[in-house]
């Protein structure tokens, strides 16, 4: 019997799914994140999972993940202190970037910047100079490089990046660079931009392998941790990670390139809830994942989520493809607030986070939470489990919740109920975001909550929102990791070869491609993927001589051998006529050449549950209880999931309850 | 005669209940038509200043012509009102001549489309989309000749023209248009970019009004209008004050060897109205640096400061339109007459931004930030190459955002909205040109509690021979500082030929000849500082030096000694700021480093170039000016 396992870190807690391959059956775990070393939380969850299902951890083949270890170091502001070489005269290229104000006319007045991910202070420039072809204009000055290496050392640097310009068209001084910065400061890890992404432009260059740098140690340390317990505990198995695009990738390639995993938490949710949407028969979706510390939402339209060339954490934007993910800080552990000043109800985005976490926990968390209102409201019943196995405190909860009452002097239950308003207002603010602001009408869209506390919100979002239906999957609490267990093995490769068609020809794009593809290949192949199950695409952007951006367009690879370039020129034509409305007789370009390996798709499917009747089995109900809902107490009853079946009906208010989350149905 | 608008469809719009999703589902929706029709833009166009800077502005409004979204406020009126012909579904309108259109473009590099929406016959919207062309002929590289004596001198003037009539392209007329331009390829394709995006746009509204409906449609943007009317009205009430405030400042010079010229403006509020008048602005400038200020871009200016300043919450859009009145003297720098030059109009426009800040943050000097990179300085360079190929580069600086309210001014930035710098990578593989240096200039920025943004140092390294201008301004004149903060330095620009000679090159100057091998550097100016530098936190002084953004001398302006490795020597700034302090003597609300005389005076010794001589202006309008004296 062999298993595969989709593995969620999150910030607050790690959740597990367990795949058996044959049968599709499904064995779940949810254990507290450990954020010091989230590898500690991953193996506590193995362990439970295992125990759970009653297997050798020895039978998993495939350990899956995805991970908010990069996205958080950003966020959190943890990451390395990264020294930076430029090329002289280029010192303070994060500095100026692209001198873009945000915000309008007038937006200056208002905007702060934020210091660079690489501090000036820690930037040094190389006495170097390459040509925009790729000739070198001036060569290395070594000897002042180490002089000025050695100072940079001294100020205690834990990673270094190297970018220099025009190292996209040549990267021989980079690596050159490199040299010398091994030989002064072994230990260091350094990333170049000319591996990293061999792209055009610097600011973007250098922002995207400063990044790289900056999360790096923190990625290699956990992913290290990880590949060395797993290997100890099970036999050959394979460990991959979901990056941004939702793609998996190998440890080794997130390892030198977490840049691309700044989305691989959220991507892994999208993921999940395509898959599952699909096995309900919905295709257009507005994905609503809702977690302890924040909450991501996508538009996915037609089965496909909206990606984009570029991931934005925080005020960072780096050149990676990722999913079109947007987030706020509004999750279970938001913490509520009454500021003196005026008196209102806020609510986040600080977060009571993994640690203490929500008073309710009972983990010595003080501060009043989403969950602690949740629990004050009767939503959250006693009766509910965390994780299976942490219980709820519900006397530290109110008095957690008092606190904010007295503050607003109102009665405990309407002060909760303010905190839920509050923060599903958040929450529709970034779902109107992704539709209503790009054109879309969410009344064609279904909402598919998930994560923690997003089946408790969904409803009540779902109104706001106008989406019809609200999809709350099985399992919500660990869709993401579904999402990582049903993923395809990606690579690409990529390069900027900036010619005209008529400087070029088939051959010469043909032998770009077969090397790209063999490097995006070979990544695969160090991951058992056999050659005849990899399948290759090829991609071309391209535009017009003089343009700026481009299209990207797909080509065969046979029809390279036989005027693919001829065929291209039309190709793109017509593109840029639908898209335009018109074309020109100007010189079509090549910019980047792009091979696409990916390995086999997943044959899991979803297990299907046994048809009902209209009215729930007698023993599906668990209890009554008393919710207080808009205003007043209202009795509702709590539900089992597990013996709900296919067709039922559940009239609200009602509960429904399952091992990681629990539904609230409103009246 | 006003434009005629034929629409068979005589049926009014009506009034109708529009339930909030739907109100917020149009107003989102088509502020990112409006992204979508930048996009379409950056990505078709090809003049580097669209694409790479993106000199260009989409506006959506509705059928009134008043603006719902986009940045400059609308021009339809005007349009409409100059227009002497009929409008009807199918047609499009280009037109590059200032004059023509009220000032709504304000140059002729600058090319608009309008396209007016029609649905079953009636008129539902107006679409129109500006973007600067790199050329558009005249009698140097870029059309920005800065000593024309008149427009004729700029290149092609387009009265407003159907280039489309009845949905069908007029080709001649195009070609005639692209025979006068030196790229006639990149405006073509900039062209039909513009077409594209505003086509775009009236795909998206058809869909909306399909969607909802007509009168539902028309009804969400007359709300969406009112909306931002109530907020601007509640604005004005509370921050404009009914005693006048005045302001001037000035730019340095006309390009050809006279200036500054003055700018003045005085506020006030009258009832619910906040009105502007001009009066005391200097007479036209015989050269190109007029500036033909749309009022209702003025407008626009103005409720987009306040609502920035005052409350960055609220959307704008046009609804406030009748609660501003502004009063441009005609024949003024800011009024020209026809023929009057106008290419170079970039420093004025800039200046107006300034002159906002300083009137509106009289009454507030919590709100007041200082003078900023109120310009968008141009570098061309063009010529042959060795192969016998016509190069051609126009492209925009960027300098020192102000010490403000709320923070530092970042450095070397933008103070447009949008403008990106165009990466130097680009410049390189793409022009015949290496970039020597990217940085900013240490000391730049005025000193204050909080700091003034540096200016750029840019040195371009010419691979060919060929011919560069340059257009600057604050090269005289200061960027001043407020309450208590000091101006930033002033932009200069030196050469250093091949054989090692250098000079100075002044801020305005056309056809400069240069060889492969000589360097130019383009130096910008700063911002002025915030607040009183003395209270500036000591430490954050010694981390602006340790990043080399001030220099060790330079914090001493902020009477911060640094000890040798680089702390903060507390005694020393103790005893030195206490000194300083005393020196000062009390803060003033603006610090402008001096009068115009004194900065006359030093002018030579400063910059090593004479002052300019006091303009004298065009008879013409020294007799229509001495007219609006004596109606005073």
């Amino acid at each position: 019997m062999s298993y595969r396992l989709g593995v969620d870190v999150g910030g607050t807690f790690t959740d597990l799914l367990l795949i058996n391959e044959t049968s599709g059956a499904t064995d779940m775990a949810k254990v507290p994140s450990t954020p010091e070393d989230s590898s500690v939380g991953v193996l506590n969850g193995i362990k439970r999972v295992c125990a759970t299902a009653g297997i050798d951890a020895k039978d998993i083949t495939h350990v899956m993940h995805g991970t908010t270890v990069a996205t958080n170091t950003i966020l959190t502001g943890t990451g390395a202190k990264v020294g930076l070489v430029t090329t002289k005269g280029f010192g303070q290229v994060l500095q100026i970037a692209r001198s873009f104000v945000p915000g309008g006319l007038g937006g200056w007045i208002i905007y702060n910047k934020s210091d660079p991910l690489a501090p000036l202070e820690l930037t040094i420039e190389a006495d170097e100079r390459m040509s925009a072809r790729g000739d070198t204009v001036r060569k290395l000055n070594e000897a002042d490089l180490e002089k000025k290496l050695k100072a940079l050392k001294k100020r205690g640097i834990e990673a270094l990046t190297i970018s220099l310009i025009n190292s996209y068209s040549n990267g021989k001084h980079e690596q050159q660079v490199r040299k010398v910065a091994q030989k002064v400061m072994p230990k260091i890890p350094i990333s170049i931009s000319s591996e990293i992404i061999p792209e055009m432009q610097e600011y973007e260059r250098t922002i995207t392998t400063v990044a790289n740098s900056y999360v790096r140690p923190v990625v290699a340390k956990y992913i290290n941790n990880l590949r060395k317990e797993l290997k100890f505990r099970m036999k050959s198995v394979a460990l991959h990670v979901l990056r941004s695009d939702g793609g998996l990738a190998s440890v080794d390639t997130a390892e030198n390139m977490p840049v691309g995993l700044l989305m691989s938490g959220p991507a892994g949710g999208v993921a999940g809830a395509i898959w599952i949407a699909k096995q309900a028969g919905y295709k257009n979706l507005l994905t609503f994942d809702m977690g302890g510390t924040s909450t991501d939402v996508c538009l996915v339209q037609k089965g496909v989520a909206r990606t984009r060339r570029e991931t934005t954490v925080g005020d960072i934007t780096v050149r990676a493809a990722s999913v079109d993910v947007r987030t706020v800080g509004a999750g279970g552990g938001s913490i509520a607030h009454v500021p003196e000043l005026t008196g209102a109800l806020r609510v986040g985005p600080q977060s009571a986070g993994a640690v203490p976490g929500p008073a309710a926990y009972g983990a010595g968390g003080q501060e009043p939470t989403v969950t602690d209102a949740n629990v004050v409201l009767g939503i959250l019943p006693d009766m509910a489990k965390l994780g299976g196995e942490m219980s709820l405190d519900s006397k530290a909860a109110t008095t957690a919740v008092k606190r904010v009452a007295a503050a607003l002097k109102m009665p405990i239950k309407k002060a909760a109920q303010g905190i839920i308003d509050i923060v599903n207002e958040n929450m529709f603010g970034a779902l109107r975001l992704v539709s209503v602001e790009q054109g879309f009408d969410p009344r064609d869209f279904a909402l598919v909550a998930f994560g923690g506390a997003g089946p408790m919100h969904a409803n009540a979002l779902g109104k706001l929102i106008n989406a019809w239906p609200v999809i709350v999957p099985p399992a919500p609490g660990v869709l993401c990791a579904y999402g990582d267990a049903t993923t395809r093995l990606r690579d690409e490769a990529s390069r900027t070869v900036i010619r005209k068609f008529k400087e070029t020809t088939d051959k010469e794009v043909g032998k770009i491609f077969k090397e790209l593809q063999e490097k995006a290949a070979k990544v695969l192949d160090a991951e058992n993927v056999a050659r005849k199950d990899q399948t290759v695409s090829y991609q071309v952007d391209i535009r017009y001589s003089g343009q700026g951006l481009v299209l990207t367009l797909d080509v065969a690879a046979k029809e390279l051998k036989a005027g693919g370039l001829a065929k291209l020129s039309k190709a793109f034509d017509k593109e840029h006529t639908q898209l335009f409305t018109f074309a020109l007789e100007a010189d079509h370009e090549v910019v980047n050449l792009r091979a696409v390996v990916q390995g086999k798709a997943s044959t899991v499917k979803a297990r299907k549950i046994k048809k009902g009747t209209s009215t729930p089995v007698k023993d599906s109900k668990l209890g009554k209880t008393t919710l207080f809902l808009e205003g007043k107490d209202r009795p509702a009853t709590i539900y089992d999931r597990g013996k709900l079946l296919a067709g039922n009906r559940v009239a609200g208010p009602a509960i429904v309850t399952e091992m990681d989350s629990t539904t609230l149905i409103l009246h | 005669m006003p434009t005629t608008i034929i629409q068979p469809n005589k049926k009014k719009f009506k009034k109708v209940k529009v339930d909030p999703i739907t109100l917020d589902i149009i107003e989102s929706s088509l502020r990112s038509t409006r992204f979508e029709m930048d996009a379409v833009l950056f990505r078709t166009a090809m003049s580097p200043g669209i694409r790479e800077q993106n000199d260009e502005f989409p506006m959506i409004a509705n059928s009134d012509g008043k603006m719902v979204v986009g940045q400059f406020g609308s021009f339809i009126h005007g349009f409409i009102d100059a227009y002497d012909g009929t409008l009807e579904e199918g047609d499009i309108i280009l037109t590059n001549d200032p004059y023509a259109c009220g000032g709504a473009i304000s140059h002729l590099p600058d090319w608009l489309i309008l396209l007016p929406v029609f649905r079953r016959g009636r008129l539902i919207s107006w679409v129109a989309m500006f973007g600067h062309m790199t050329d558009v002929g005249g009698k140097v590289p870029g059309s920005l000749p800065t000593d024309a004596e008149s427009i004729y001198e700029e290149g092609i003037q387009i009265p407003p023209t159907k280039i489309y009539k009845k949905g069908k392209m007029q080709d001649d007329i195009l070609e005639l248009i692209l025979h006068n331009c030196r790229l006639p390829h990149w405006n073509r394709s900039d062209f039909n970019a513009l077409i594209a995006a505003c086509r775009l746009a009236e795909k998206r509204i058809i869909e909306l009004n399909d969607r909802f409906g007509d009168d539902v449609y028309y009804t969400s943007l007359e709300k969406v209008l009112d909306r931002n009317m109530r907020a601007m009205h509640h604005l004005i009430q509370t921050n404009v004050p009914e005693e006048k405030q005045y302001f001037e400042d000035y730019i340095c010079d006309d390009g050809v060897g006279m200036g500054p010229y003055k700018v003045a403006c005085t506020m006030w509020r009258e009832g619910d109205k906040q009105i502007f008048d001009f009066a005391g602005t200097d007479p036209q400038s015989i050269s190109s640096v007029n500036f033909y200020l749309n009022p209702e871009m003025f407008k626009m200016f103005v409720g987009v400061f306040m609502i920035m300043v005052f409350d960055p919450q609220i959307l704008f859009n046009d609804g406030f339109y009748d609660l501003v009145e502004v009063r441009i003297p005609e024949g003024t720098i800011l009024r020209p007459i026809k023929p009057a030059a106008l290419s170079c109009r970039t420093h004025l426009l800039g200046r107006i931004f300034d002159i906002m800040g300083g009137l509106l943050g009289q009454g507030a000097p919590d709100y007041l930030s200082a003078a900023g990179f109120s310009d968008s300085p141009h570098f061309m360079y063009s010529g042959y190459d060795k192969k016998g190929d016509w190069y051609q580069l126009y492209q925009i600086g960027f300098g020192g955002i102000p010490g403000r309210p709320f923070g530092d001014g970042p450095d070397g930035h933008s103070l447009w909205p949008d403008f990106t710098n165009v990466p130097n990578e680009f410049l390189e593989a793409y022009f015949p040109l290496r970039i020597e240096t990217y940085e900013t200039i240490t000391d730049s920025g005025g000193a204050g509690i909080h700091r003034g943004g540096n200016g750029i140092r840019m040195g371009y390294c010419f691979l060919e021979d060929g011919k560069v201008a340059i257009h600057d301004d604050r090269w005289l004149t200061y960027p001043w500082g407020v309450n208590g903060g000091t101006p930033g330095m002033r932009s200069n620009k030196i050469m250093v030929r091949v054989d090692g000679t250098t000079e100075l090159l002044p801020a305005k100057i056309d056809n400069v000849i240069v060889n492969e091998g000589d360097i130019l550097y383009f130096n910008t100016w700063g911002g002025g500082g915030w607040g009183d530098p003395f209270k500036r936190e000591a430490t954050l002084v010694a981390r602006d030096v340790d990043r080399g953004l001030v220099s060790v001398e330079g914090a001493k302006a902020y009477g911060v000694i640094l000890n040798k490795d680089g702390s903060v020597d507390e005694k020393a700034t103790k005893a030195l700021r206490a000194k300083l302090t005393k020196a000062r003597g009390k803060v003033e609300l603006f610090d402008f480093g001096g009068t115009i005389e004194e900065i006359k005076a030093r002018c030579k010794e400063e910059t090593s170039f004479d002052p300019p001589r006091t303009p004298v202006f065009d008879r013409r309008v020294m007799h229509l000016s001495d007219k609006a004296m004596a109606a005073e």
